[in-house]
């Protein structure tokens, strides 16, 4: 009955007081808890999802091999000549739309992992994204997602340590460590028109008192990290000088995260996701479809890192996609549904370079006869790469049931 | 311990005289408002004003009982009636919307991309799931037909679904959901929707030759198996055996994860089904059984003889063995149990809904019975124990506001901003019945805004008139904050809710005193502050 009372003498005070008195109880527990502790330090996980199964073999072509020439005789990238690709090692080529990235590559910040995938073959874009984001290829009933499995290993709370750049929540970060989705950071907010604090601050207030323990935590996260965002220093906090990004839709997200980043909100996993890489038709090589997707991966991905600056040593970029696509093309100038795919990693932690298995693609080499090999098991780059962000993660429970067997090396 | 309502339904009281003395003499008990309001939470999709009048004229048990045995044949109300008919897609066979709304050519302009193509298909789906939601007074049907698409769940995510998902809902849950936990699930098993998107329609006996595949007369009708799921024409995948329905109907469509098979069985009912497959998803998406494809050999499910030559036979046999399972009874009672009456719901509870699952080899019916007539159900820890889905808040919030609804896509989206993106649950598991993954601080912001925009007047599509709820003329702060607590929230808000409410207003009223004296009372940021409120996200 006490507490009851002191709860309702609380939200008299309250009333008076505004929202500062409710928001102060979670900051204080956590400034308690985050004593400064031995923890080894974490870098934040950036990850970007190509929807609809990037070409691989056109985003990082293999141009010295003969036998990718011969299956695409009207989409194969070369070394010279109207399609000419850049040069990064060995046989390997980066599409000239990724041009933008080639300062991160001669600076060894980029790494390049062709013929990465599941282990599995599904040719349908859900599956195959549904195995890639819960690390569970070929298992169906996995609830969460690989990504949220992995901020398991610590129990902060900071309300903004898992952001999702994109309307609704992705598969990957389901699950029981708290994420929210915002398709800008402005939406983020509450829309009272025109009442404004009033309606923010009765909320705060009601939720501090909800009897509902998940409520009221999610009430008080919600409160808390509205405020942060909320704070002049994240809204305008401005693109370092010298960088612009362009006005597409990845660009705009990536920006935000950079915010994020740069306001230090506690950000740890950021996901976000670009369309319009199912190119069954009309794929073009340096004109069309698919140039202008990489023209605008590309040149969002170099804003972003030229936006951190130095802060980019903080943060790992990992950009996936659910699988490649045939290596004939198709009689539409288009790629079909295929295994293995590409994987770019960049930023802090990553070891410059082309990474992994592969192999000439003669027709004996591939995947029942026409599809780039998952040589590489998507789960190892992922394994990697949060060993390297995410010191002591309990990976067998990110990834359940997988065995790493060989060290890639992509990331230190 | 207060003693437990009894619940005087036609089926016990067939076999109940004594059970008559003992109550008849007793005058009428007054109509228990909180207790009305709490089956209108879980029965319904929250308390609205008319199925509270119609609760007050049959009474609780009367308009329960009346929820069980909806008569298939009455009509909806006009208004609702009207709404549907003006969505052409939702009467159209599998064949027709397939034909008739083909996806558009890249080129096409995004408008009649909208109209011609199948997102015109989706988006009559999902505007029909809510408007019958708000406004059938069927509200125990739509509940059910919500559980257990979510439990038989397919995605429109997924290629051809787009297009089978219509008829999956209207033909193989709906009229199932009063029917036997059989039924349901044999019409989900040969449903095109449910062929495809797990699989089946693909899966062959091991060992289908190339040859087999080229004879003459068998090749046109097997070239539908090459197709690919997303219609490739260069796609040749590999025939052969595909476990994943089997494994999905073992895990949740009816042992539960926990049933006690193995992957033995999960392979062996594999073969069981091969051959179910569809005759052609994109062109002519009907059941077949392809008979070549199908694995002849016996096979053993769970310890019992399947033998040789069953043919279609085999899937049937398979369905019985599991609908008739113990597991499948703890399992299904149990999921009916967290969605009725409780996250963590009582082993005895699911242990009694179980049974009685067993004795009427799975009546839905009397399942449900079992389960609202259960003291678990009755009792006062029941009641707003659960917090509602994005689905459920979005409902009861428009039928709480007495909500002039039209579906727009702005009012789908909210949905998916809370994380329930309608006809599209990211797993076969469907969206989750339990509080945890919904409650985050991200879904819970989509849900203060979409309280704020549907009563702010911000919510293309649903018209709210606050006024109608005015408790009298000119009515005070406090009074409002009663009336429409009462009203919107089925009960008055506790102290602090109003108490919380009332600074609100009076923060804003100091604000405002230095420019006007007397501001007029700001309902609709009481509105919203309710709506938004912990007690309104529970049910």
């Amino acid at each position: 009955m006490t507490t009851r009372l002191s709860r309702r003498q609380l939200l008299q005070a309250l009333g008076m007081a505004g929202a500062g008195l409710v928001l102060a109880p979670p900051f204080l527990s956590r400034a308690w808890a985050a004593s400064p502790g031995d923890a080894p330090a974490r870098r934040a996980l950036v990850t970007v999802f190509l929807r609809g199964g990037a070409d691989g073999l056109s985003l990082v072509p293999p141009v010295e091999d003969d036998a990718y020439q011969r299956a695409r005789p009207t989409l194969a990238l070369k070394f010279e000549g109207e399609h000419a690709a850049l040069k990064l090692k060995g046989p390997f080529g980066l599409h000239p739309s990724l041009g933008a990235l080639m300062p991160l590559w001669s600076e060894g910040k980029l790494a390049v992992l062709p013929g990465v995938g599941l282990p599995v073959t599904p040719r349908s874009h859900f599956d195959a994204q549904d195995f890639m984001e819960s690390g569970t290829p070929g298992r169906k009933a996995t609830v969460d997602g690989w990504l949220n499995r992995a901020l398991l290993d610590a129990k902060d709370d900071a309300p903004l340590r898992a952001v999702a750049l994109q309307p609704t929540l992705p598969r990957a970060l389901y699950g029981n460590a708290g994420a929210l989705a915002m398709g800008r950071l402005e939406d983020f907010r509450l829309r009272t028109g025109r009442q404004h604090g009033d309606a923010r601050q009765g909320f705060s207030a009601l939720y501090s008192g909800a009897v509902d323990q998940a409520l009221k935590g999610a009430g008080a996260d919600a409160f808390e990290a509205m405020s942060k965002l909320d704070g002049a220093r994240l809204a305008k906090l401005p693109v370092s000088p010298g960088v612009t990004y362009p006005g597409t839709p990845l660009s705009r997200r990536l920006q935000d995260i950079a915010r994020l980043i740069k306001g230090d909100v506690g950000l740890e996993v950021a996901a976000t996701e670009m369309g319009g890489w199912d190119t069954h038709v009309a794929q073009g090589v340096t004109q069309g479809a698919f140039a202008r997707r990489c023209e605008e991966l590309g040149n969002a991905l170099a804003a972003f890192a030229a936006d951190l600056g130095p802060k980019l040593d903080t943060v790992t970029v990992l950009v996936m996609t659910e699988f490649g696509r045939t290596v004939k093309e198709n009689g539409n100038q288009g790629t079909d549904h295929g295994v293995g795919g590409v994987m770019f990693a960049l930023g802090g932690g990553v070891k410059g370079g082309v990474h992994g298995r592969f192999e000439s693609l003669t027709v004996d080499r591939l995947q029942d006869g026409r599809d780039v090999p998952s040589w590489t098991d998507v789960r190892a780059p992922l394994s990697e790469a949060l060993r390297a962000c995410r010191p002591g993660v309990a990976l067998a429970k990110v990834f359940p049931g997988y065995r790493e067997d060989s060290a890639l090396g992509m990331f230190t | 311990m207060r003693a437990l309502p009894v619940w005087p339904l036609v089926a016990v009281c067939l076999s109940c005289a004594s059970r008559s003395q003992v109550t008849a003499p007793e005058a009428p008990a007054p109509f228990d408002e909180a207790r009305a309001v709490h089956v209108l939470q879980r029965l319904a999709y929250g308390p609205s004003a008319s199925d509270l009048s119609e609760m007050k004229r049959l009474g609780v048990e009367g308009w329960v009982d009346a929820q069980l045995q909806p008569a298939s044949g009455d009509a909806l109300p006009p208004g609702l009636s009207a709404k549907l008919q003006a969505f052409p897609t939702l009467g159209l066979s599998m064949a027709q919307l397939v034909e008739d709304y083909p996806r558009p050519p890249p080129e096409m302009p995004r408008e009649e991309k909208r109209e011609r193509g199948p997102a015109r298909v989706v988006f009559e789906r999902s505007s029909a799931r809510v408007l019958r939601a708000v406004e059938s007074p069927r509200q125990l049907e739509e509940v059910l037909v919500d559980f257990w698409f979510n439990h038989f769940n397919v995605s429109e995510d997924k290629g051809a679904v787009k297009w089978l998902a219509t008829s999956y809902e209207r033909d193989a849950i709906r009229p199932h959901v009063f029917g036997t936990f059989r039924e349901l699930l044999g019409a989900t098993a040969h449903h095109p929707a449910m062929l495809f998107y797990l699989d089946n329609w693909r899966s062959t006996r091991e060992g289908l030759s190339q040859e087999e595949l080229r004879h003459p007369r068998r090749f046109r009708r097997q070239a539908a198996m090459m197709e690919d799921a997303e219609g490739e024409e260069e796609a040749k995948p590999k025939l052969g055996l595909n476990e994943n329905y089997a494994r999905e109907l073992l895990e949740l469509h009816t042992l539960g994860v926990d049933g006690g098979y193995t992957q033995d069985d999960v392979r062996e009912v594999a073969r069981c089904f091969t051959g179910w497959s569809i005759r052609q998803p994109r062109k002519d998406p009907g059941f077949v059984f392809r008979k070549v494809a199908h694995d002849a050999e016996s096979k053993v499910v769970l310890g019992q003889v399947i033998p040789a030559g069953g043919g279609e036979k085999d899937g049937e046999r398979v369905l019985d063995l599991l609908a008739s399972h113990p597991a499948t009874a703890r399992h299904v009672a149990r999921k009916l149990a967290q969605r009725f009456v409780a996250d963590e719901p009582s082993p005895e509870l699911v242990e009694r809904v179980a049974k009685v699952f067993l004795d009427t080899k799975g009546d839905l019916r009397a399942v449900y019975r079992a389960l609202f007539q259960s003291p678990e159900f009755q009792s006062p820890q029941a009641r707003a124990a659960k917090v509602k889905t994005p689905f459920e808040y979005v409902v009861s919030a428009l039928r709480a506001t007495n909500a002039q609804v039209e579906v727009t896509p702005r009012l789908l989206r909210h949905l998916a901003l809370m994380g329930e993106p309608l006809y599209r649950a990211p797993a076969p598991t469907g969206f989750p019945e339990v509080a945890e993954p919904w409650v985050n601080s991200g879904a819970l912001v989509a849900r203060l805004n979409f309280g704020l925009d549907l009563v702010g007047g911000r919510l293309p599509g649903a018209r709210v008139s606050l006024d109608a709820f005015a408790p009298k003329q000119a009515p005070s702060a406090v009074e409002w904050v009663d009336g429409l607590g009462q009203a919107l929230l089925g009960a008055k808000p506790s102290e602090e809710t109003r108490a919380t409410i009332l600074a609100a207003l009076a923060e804003k009223r100091e604000a405002a005193s230095a420019v006007d004296e007397a501001p007029p009372v700001d309902v609709p940021l009481i509105a919203g502050l309710l709506l938004g409120s912990p007690e309104f996200q529970k049910q």
